[in-house]
């Protein structure tokens, strides 16, 4: 396949037929350009296997450019010497310029991606250009403190943006997981160099013309698809960038952080892995907690850090659950990500396949009973059928590990004690879910449990109003509501003496 | 049927057809007034008629609190999420940009400020202040208090409901934008009132209102009288909260009205006298310009307006010569003519009591060094005036004359300058020039205003807080401050487990 500076795709499906044409190259000071080292990737289209585009991938010594493109942008031209209002303005074209490119931008993250284009077109791009806005309300209202102590002196706090931050952003949501990070700096007036995985870069690819049309000044973001171990390490050594901000593995979180530590302490943020629990009590709607717990973990092919992997379910509706659940899973139609009435489509890649075979495997050696699915879905592509374990016991590596898959684990239990307890009892605490109708018991679990984010009476619901983030090895900072902008700030205090003689 | 202005503009500056219905804004639609009268709106540069615009009394009040009412029950308050609040107000920030010559047109053409004034600072600052509420729409939040096992307690900021809004015609475009952009933001309907001098951008919002989708009834508009149809508003039972700016004396009027009818809340943005302190170690060029903007900007018509100029004597006399050579170099005329610096004072009742100030100041035996008479024979211009040789007593030093007329006075010692400064029923804003930090931040901390600028005055920010001490007003408008006026702010406790 030929390297060529731009690509267009052709799409000819039942839900969207169009040319969408995207850059391949990396977009380093409001240009783009080839990576010094060359270095190319053949993305492939995981419901097929077939070759999409071939695209550049940077390096090290790429992130080092697009560093100093994105310093030399935040003491020229952006940081504080532009207003919040201005820097408002421009969140907000961005977000209607992604809006008029919906269509297009759905269609490259399907193909990309292998969700499919309805929840691409109807969650992932809605909540791209929402907290584009979101953001741009915040960026002329970062306030500090006005702190009087005595009356001889003045004393008051500047919320100043960091200066560079670095962005790293995973494959399964690669387009809003990057805004997410964007938006929040680009409002409190940071600069950018952000890698996107190098399996997932198309989306972000095409956010480069829209950042450029926007009117983004040059440097403002920079954007270089690669590899982990050599553009994400840089990023994470980098002796320019002052901050990164990371979504992905616990495992890569790890590196991030040593790499942060190592080099000049930079201030990180990570969104991590997750093994939340769903739990649902005896006098749950029970019809309304199957849909909810069926999309927790099957939604987007199980490639959700808050999926709602397992399950408990309280004895008194455990056989009425699980049936009701088994029969929902079981008529989940996989398939074709551009058919309409497809719901579940690929894993991202072979590698994720195999991981995710392995955890059915481990869990059938393990002793669990497979209820449901198990296998592979056809002949061609990475898909598995949705998988449902029951008897599982706490131990077990698929209690225990993030799968990243479409396999639920099942479990019985009669306690409220014991639930939270078993709940609890993981390296992970991002998200949990708890079905009852009890006002004091609801807020009695979601209280209790160890989490970031806890859900009453559904599952995965986006409110960007609201901070994500993970408690004990899910991660550190938050993403979205106004939480997000600490990550971004850097405060100073500013004593005036007015009259204190020494 | 409602009148249609239809007008011609032919000026460098702008040159278009503008036409567009003059009734009430009523639940979406452009209505007639109940008694089907009209007022007419005067061209201050000549006394003609510009348009007559349809007049709303008491009754129009009342049907326009119904709406308001079936809005906030239906289609705003919290039925729609402040996200969705967020991009109908950034709708209308796009149609006001888009507008905006038309916008700053219109508000020359009415009130008699300068196009490049109203285009530059009224119609911008409009556009900022409905851009930066509409920021907040989706970020009304709460507190959660101290969390215990057996409690749970959180705040919740609830729009209040039917708003009711009254704005003078200093700056009528830029007052109404300060009045709805929090009250939407936080998810409130409203009945405003422009002031009878100065409807037309306030008719033409209400078209922009509708084109950017806002259900009918969340924003209606009828220009009326003080004395009914702004009287009905402040009286109304079904009105939970008034917001006025405008004197102090209808101040008064305002709050006596929400205590007599439904103990209303009541914010109040009234009436300066504000002083402008001038140390020996300013920078003279910088404080004279400054001081010139600080009175004759908006031919005086500022609440904030610079009107008593304390000059330190060390450079008294350097500062003065200065002063009175840049305001005799102001022009004065059409305010389509791209260099005038001031236009006419609004209308005819303005005109006369500023000329009675003056009259009154002459009497007092206060000195007229420049101006103190009428510009021109027609319209209601008056000269950029300054008097010297005053004394406390005088009406000229006291009250507020809202007219290009100020006061200069001499002084020796900070301390007597603040004790001056501070003489006063009123506390909107106050200035002070200095190199000196101590001096400057000091000053600024003991003077009894509102606002105070250092180094500069009348210096407006969408994002940070406006109103006054004393009899200048209560609350406070811009920034996050705003908020607090447009919710209510309901605790729900959740008991959890503790047993009687």
């Amino acid at each position: 396949m030929a390297f060529e500076s731009t690509y267009t795709y052709q799409f000819d499906t039942a839900v969207y037929k169009g040319a969408v044409t995207f850059p391949t190259q990396l977009f380093i000071n409001g240009e783009f350009v080839n990576p010094i080292n060359k270095g190319t990737i053949d993305l492939i289209n995981p419901a097929t296997c077939k070759a999409i585009a071939r695209v550049s991938v940077g390096d090290c010594e790429d992130i080092e450019l697009a560093a100093q493109a994105a310093r030399a942008a935040f003491k020229e031209h952006w940081g504080l010497k532009v207003p919040g209002a201005a820097r408002s303005k421009l969140l907000h074209k961005l977000a209607d310029l992604v809006d008029t490119n919906t269509d297009q931008i759905a269609a490259l993250e399907a193909l990309n991606v292998g969700k499919t284009f309805h929840a691409a077109k109807a969650q992932d791009l809605p909540i791209t250009s929402s907290i584009l806005r979101y953001y741009a309300g915040w960026a002329d209202k970062i306030q500090g403190k006005s702190i009087q102590t005595t009356p001889d002196k003045i004393g008051f706090t500047r919320h100043e943006p960091i200066g560079v931050v670095g962005v790293i952003v995973p494959w399964n949501f690669p387009l809003s997981t990057l805004i997410m990070k964007l938006a929040p700096a680009l409002a409190c007036g940071n600069t950018i160099v952000a890698k996107p995985s190098e399996f997932t870069p198309l989306s972000a690819l095409f956010l480069c013309t829209l950042i450029r049309e926007a009117g983004f000044p040059r440097g403002v973001v920079n954007i270089v698809p690669g590899y982990g171990d050599t553009a994400g390490q840089a990023v994470g050594e980098s002796m320019i960038i002052d901050k990164v901000a990371f979504t992905g593995s616990t495992l890569t979180g790890r590196k991030i952080m040593e790499a942060a530590a190592k080099s000049n302490l930079k201030k990180i943020s990570l969104e991590l892995g997750g093994k939340s629990p769903s739990i649902i009590f005896d006098d749950a709607d029970i019809d309304q907690a199957v849909k909810w717990a069926i999309n927790g973990i099957f939604m987007n092919q199980g490639e959700l850090c808050v999926a709602g992997s397992r399950i408990y379910v309280q004895a008194g509706i455990y056989d009425n659950f699980l049936q009701k659940f088994t029969e929902s899973a079981q008529c989940l139609s996989v398939g074709d990500p551009f058919s309409p009435d497809t719901f579940q489509g690929p894993q991202i890649s072979e590698r994720q396949f195999e991981r995710v075979m392995g955890y059915i495997k481990s869990g059938q050696e393990e002793g669990a009973t497979l209820r449901l699915g198990g296998e592979r879905h056809g002949t061609e592509g990475y898909f598995i059928q949705p998988t449902v374990f029951t008897e599982c016991t706490p131990n077990m590596k698929i209690v225990q590990e993030e799968i990243f898959g479409p396999v639920a684990a099942i479990m019985k239990f009669s306690a409220e004690e014991e639930v939270i307890e078993q709940a609890n009892n993981t390296t992970y605490g991002l998200a949990c879910s708890v079905y009852t109708k009890d006002i004091d018991r609801a807020m009695r679990v979601a209280s209790n449990i160890e989490a970031g984010t806890a859900w009453v009476n559904f599952t995965n619901w986006p409110d960007l109003g609201l901070p994500v983030g993970g408690f004990k090895q899910s991660g550190a900072g938050k993403d979205l509501g106004e939480d997000a902008l600490e990550n971004y700030t850097n405060i100073k205090a500013v004593h005036i003496n007015i009259g204190i003689k020494i | 049927m409602p009148s249609t202005f239809t007008h011609e503009f032919n000026a460098p500056a702008f040159k278009a057809k503008v036409s567009f219905n003059t009734g009430l804004f009523i639940n979406g639609q452009f209505v007639d007034g109940s008694d089907n009268t009209t007022i007419d709106v005067i061209n201050p540069t000549n006394g003609k008629v510009i348009t007559s615009v349809s007049e709303g009394t008491p009754k129009d009040v009342d049907l326009a609190v119904d709406a308001a009412h079936a809005a906030f029950d239906t289609a705003w308050g919290l039925h729609t999420p402040g996200a969705q609040r967020s991009i109908l107000m950034s709708k209308l920030v796009a149609l006001m940009e888009k507008n905006a010559d038309e916008l700053a047109a219109l508000e020359a053409l009415d009130n008699g400020k300068t196009f490049n004034w109203a285009r530059n600072i009224d119609v911008a600052g409009s556009i900022d202040c409905i851009r930066y509420y509409a920021g907040w729409a989706d970020k009304i939040t709460g507190q959660v208090q101290e969390t215990t096992e057996d409690k749970l307690t959180y705040s919740r900021h609830e729009p209040i409901g039917v708003v009711g809004q009254i704005i003078p015609w200093n700056f009528p475009l830029l007052m109404m934008a300060w009045k709805i952009g929090p009250a939407l933001a936080c998810g409130n309907t409203v009945v405003l009132k422009p002031s009878e001098f100065t409807p037309l951008t306030a008719i033409r919002m209400c078209h922009l209102i509708n084109e950017a989708g806002f259900p009918p009834g969340v924003v209606n508009v009828l220009t009326g009288y003080g004395n009914t149809t702004g009287n009905a508003i402040s009286s109304h039972m079904r009105i939970e909260k008034v917001a006025f700016t405008g004197s102090t004396i209808v101040g008064r009027k305002i709050m006596e009205a929400a205590a007599r009818s439904n103990l209303k809340n009541v914010t109040l943005e009234l009436g300066g006298k504000s002083p402008n302190i001038i140390f020996d170690d300013a920078d003279i060029e910088q404080a004279v310009n400054w001081a010139i903007f600080g009175i004759f900007w908006n031919h005086g018509q500022t609440c904030t307006a610079g009107s008593r100029i304390f000059v330190q004597e060390g450079i008294y006399d350097e500062f003065f010569k200065r002063f009175m050579e840049k305001t005799r170099s102001l022009k004065i005329g059409d305010p389509f003519a791209p260099d005038t610096f001031q236009g006419p004072q609004v209308s005819e009742i303005q005109f006369n009591r500023i000329m009675s100030y003056i009259e009154s100041g002459k009497a007092a035996g206060a000195k007229v060094e420049i101006g103190g008479e009428r510009h021109g024979s027609e319209g209601y211009f008056i000269k950029p005036t300054i008097f010297t040789n005053v004394d406390p007593s005088m009406k000229i030093v006291q009250e507020e004359i809202f007219g290009p007329v100020c006061v200069l006075i001499k002084f020796k010692d900070e301390e007597d300058v603040i004790k001056q400064a501070n003489d006063t029923l009123y506390g909107l804003a106050a200035a002070v020039f200095t190199q000196d930090l101590n001096r400057a931040l000091n000053t600024a901390h003991r003077l009894k205003a509102g606002t105070a600028w250092i180094n500069c005055v009348n210096s407006f920010n969408s994002n940070v807080p406006f109103g006054g001490f004393k009899q200048s007003g209560i609350g406070r408008e811009c920034g996050d401050y705003a908020l607090t006026n447009y919710t209510a702010v309901k605790a729900v406790h959740v008991n959890l487990g503790h047993k009687m």
